[in-house]
């Protein structure tokens, strides 16, 4: 397997210095945006986006799993949510809870199946098994259908948060993501990160280390999964609704379409490349199915001419690892 | 039991596009190391060619059958030469995200000027019709679709397994470059194969097209299924893939027959279990 990234050594102090420098400018810079008159509603949506396409680059980047269907948590985490909030009433702290823990449980079991396979084969399984699952939302009375479940309630958060105030929800939707992000850079530079990516640039040599590696893939894959699976609840009070499109294979290929343009394999780099997207998809919106032409033309773009993405180019210019 | 026959029959049609669409992906992933995410959207193309083909140039369905194979694969050929070649060497996902990008250039294109609704394409004179087989009434040209790709297949088992040149290709996969030192041109016949496995995609295509109308996203969706069909049955074997195709496809029609609800999911739900109890697939070899 080639190496994607040049960071198989473990972490210095220089480049953990580097790292929270550019985590702080972020959580800073994402802080003020409610000042700045830029459209909360476009942060929020590209940040649970950003940690969806974090939590993919976790199976990805490190794990060299390139999953196909991560919509699958997305999409599950954002129906349960919204029936858990409009159909039972629960506040919004447990509508997150039964969100996230219902990807959880997704995850386990796909996870389970998906691994058994190495390589293509683990893309196309996961690509097969988010299709089945659209395909049971789509027929499944709770999700409503074509429709999608529509006016969620946001309520308050721990009875004291008002989620339709929008610089609320904002920092809240804020916090959900920098703690995800930092829970997933920790797994990163844990020791189990460490054997992830000896994982990715060689199984065998891990195997014959002694690692069952087949329990670290299902580990890294449930995280992953379940931290897809909180953003597709954050995303929820955002959107106020949860429809089909979150299911969709045409969602998976954008999240993985946003971690390669940020950079595969670099920390920083799929927080980049869902506001690329994202951005894009607001500005383009009226060219239609164009949109779909110009996504196509990025994904043979990047993968021929610019590997690296643009966090990991801007990386390699300075010798760091972002 | 009328009901049930057709279904059957629905089924066999069907497989006949899974093993057509897999067998290509089976030879493509042979010698390119590469899964051909756009071989949906050149399905669709294949479709498109023979409706222009009629349309603008009053060419029968026919001629069709033999030009939209050739014209979808120098199209392939093309991609092949200006991008995948550079992939070699690479890791194997990179292929899959490059066709991937492909499939959707492709795709979006055509619902730029079709939209996403169908374009008719009517069967040609001579399969209109059908006939009562006393148990059944055989629409004449579903029975064609069905032996027409069966032979087609079978052809290019033959061709791959028993000719002196599917020779070379299987030893071109098994080792390029000692292929190569015995002087012959690896290169082009990575590229030969990758027009081949197109066109058999481009062949289903214009076999579709009379029966599911023609549409920008026929292969989108298409694609996926046949993706479950490569995992059950394993990329190694041609013959495997042949069988998959068909017997999947009618394990298909029968679901409709028994338990419409689950018709969408069948298959993918063949693959779990598959994966479950056989991890490598079923014709065997591991990834």
């Amino acid at each position: 397997m080639t190496a994607m990234t040049d960071d198989t050594l473990p972490i210095t102090p220089r480049a953990m210095r580097d790292e929270m420098i550019v985590f702080g400018l972020m959580a800073v810079l994402l802080a003020i945006v409610p000042f700045t008159g830029i459209y909360p509603f476009f942060v929020m949506q590209a940040l649970c986006f950003a940690l969806v396409a974090c939590a993919f680059n976790l199976l990805i980047g490190y794990g060299g799993l390139l999953s196909f269907g991560h919509a699958m948590f997305l999409g599950t985490a954002g129906y349960c949510s919204a029936h858990a909030l409009k159909v039972w009433n629960l506040p919004p702290e447990l509508g997150i809870v039964v969100g996230t823990a219902a990807a959880f449980a997704l995850a386990i079991v796909t996870g389970y199946v998906s691994i058994r396979r190495q390589g293509i084969y683990f893309s196309m399984i996961t690509l097969a098994l988010s299709q089945l699952l659209y395909f049971i939302y789509l027929q499944a009375p709770f999700t409503h259908g074509e429709d999608g479940i529509q006016g969620i309630p946001q309520g308050r958060l721990f009875g004291v948060f008002d989620l339709s105030q929008p610089t609320i929800l904002y920092y809240v939707v804020l916090a959900g993501f920098l703690g995800a992000f930092l829970l997933i850079y920790r797994t990163i530079n844990s020791p189990f990160g460490e054997v992830l990516k000896s994982i990715r640039e060689n199984e065998q040599r891990a195997i014959s280390l002694g690692y069952k590696t087949d329990q670290y893939k299902w580990l890294a894959f449930i995280l992953s999964g379940t931290l897809a699976g909180f953003a597709g609840a954050l995303k929820v009070f955002v959107a106020q609704n949860a429809s089909l499109t979150d299911v969709h294979w045409t969602m998976s290929g954008e999240i993985v379409l946003m971690t390669l343009v940020g950079g595969l394999g670099t920390i920083f780099g799929p927080v980049v490349g869902a506001f690329v997207i994202i951005a894009m998809q607001q500005y383009l919106a009226g060219f239609g199915q164009w949109v779909t032409v110009i996504q196509g033309v990025i994904f043979v773009a990047c993968v021929l001419l610019f590997r690296r993405g643009i966090i990991g180019e801007v990386a390699h210019y300075f010798k760091r690892s972002l | 039991m009328q009901a049930l026959y057709a279904q059957l029959l629905v089924g066999l049609i069907n497989g006949s596009f899974y093993a057509l669409l897999s067998l290509g992906l089976a030879v493509i992933f042979g010698m390119l190391n590469i899964i051909n995410f756009a071989h949906g959207a050149l399905y669709m193309m294949g479709a498109f060619v023979a409706y222009f083909l009629l349309n603008l140039f009053g060419i029968n369905y026919w001629w069709a059958l033999l030009i939209s194979p050739l014209v979808v694969g120098i199209f392939g050929m093309i991609l092949e030469r200006t991008m995948l070649k550079w992939l070699t060497g690479l890791d194997h996902l990179y292929g899959l995200l490059l066709t991937f990008g492909l499939a959707l250039i492709i795709q979006g294109v055509f619902q730029n000027y079709f939209g996403s609704s169908g374009l008719p394409y009517s069967i040609p004179d001579q399969l209109r019709g059908g006939m009562n087989l006393g148990f059944m009434f055989l629409p004449i040209y579903r029975g064609w679709v069905v032996v027409f790709s069966l032979v087609v297949c079978l052809a290019t088992w033959f061709l791959i397994e028993r000719t002196r040149l599917g020779a070379y290709l299987r030893a071109a996969t098994e080792n390029p470059t000692l292929v190569r030192a015995f002087g012959i041109n690896v290169p082009r016949m990575i590229t030969l194969t990758y027009g081949l496995g197109v066109g058999l995609a481009a062949l289903a295509g214009v076999l579709s097209a009379p029966i599911n109308q023609v549409r920008p996203l026929m292969g989108a969706d298409l694609i996926i299924v046949v993706f479950a069909v490569v995992v059950i049955g394993g990329m190694g074997s041609i013959m495997g893939s042949i069988i998959t195709g068909f017997a999947l496809g009618v394990i298909e029609g029968l679901t409709k027959y028994f338990y419409p609800e689950a018709s969408n999911t069948v298959v993918f739900v063949l693959m779990v279990l598959v994966l479950l109890v056989k991890p490598t697939g079923l014709t065997g070899r591991a990834a």
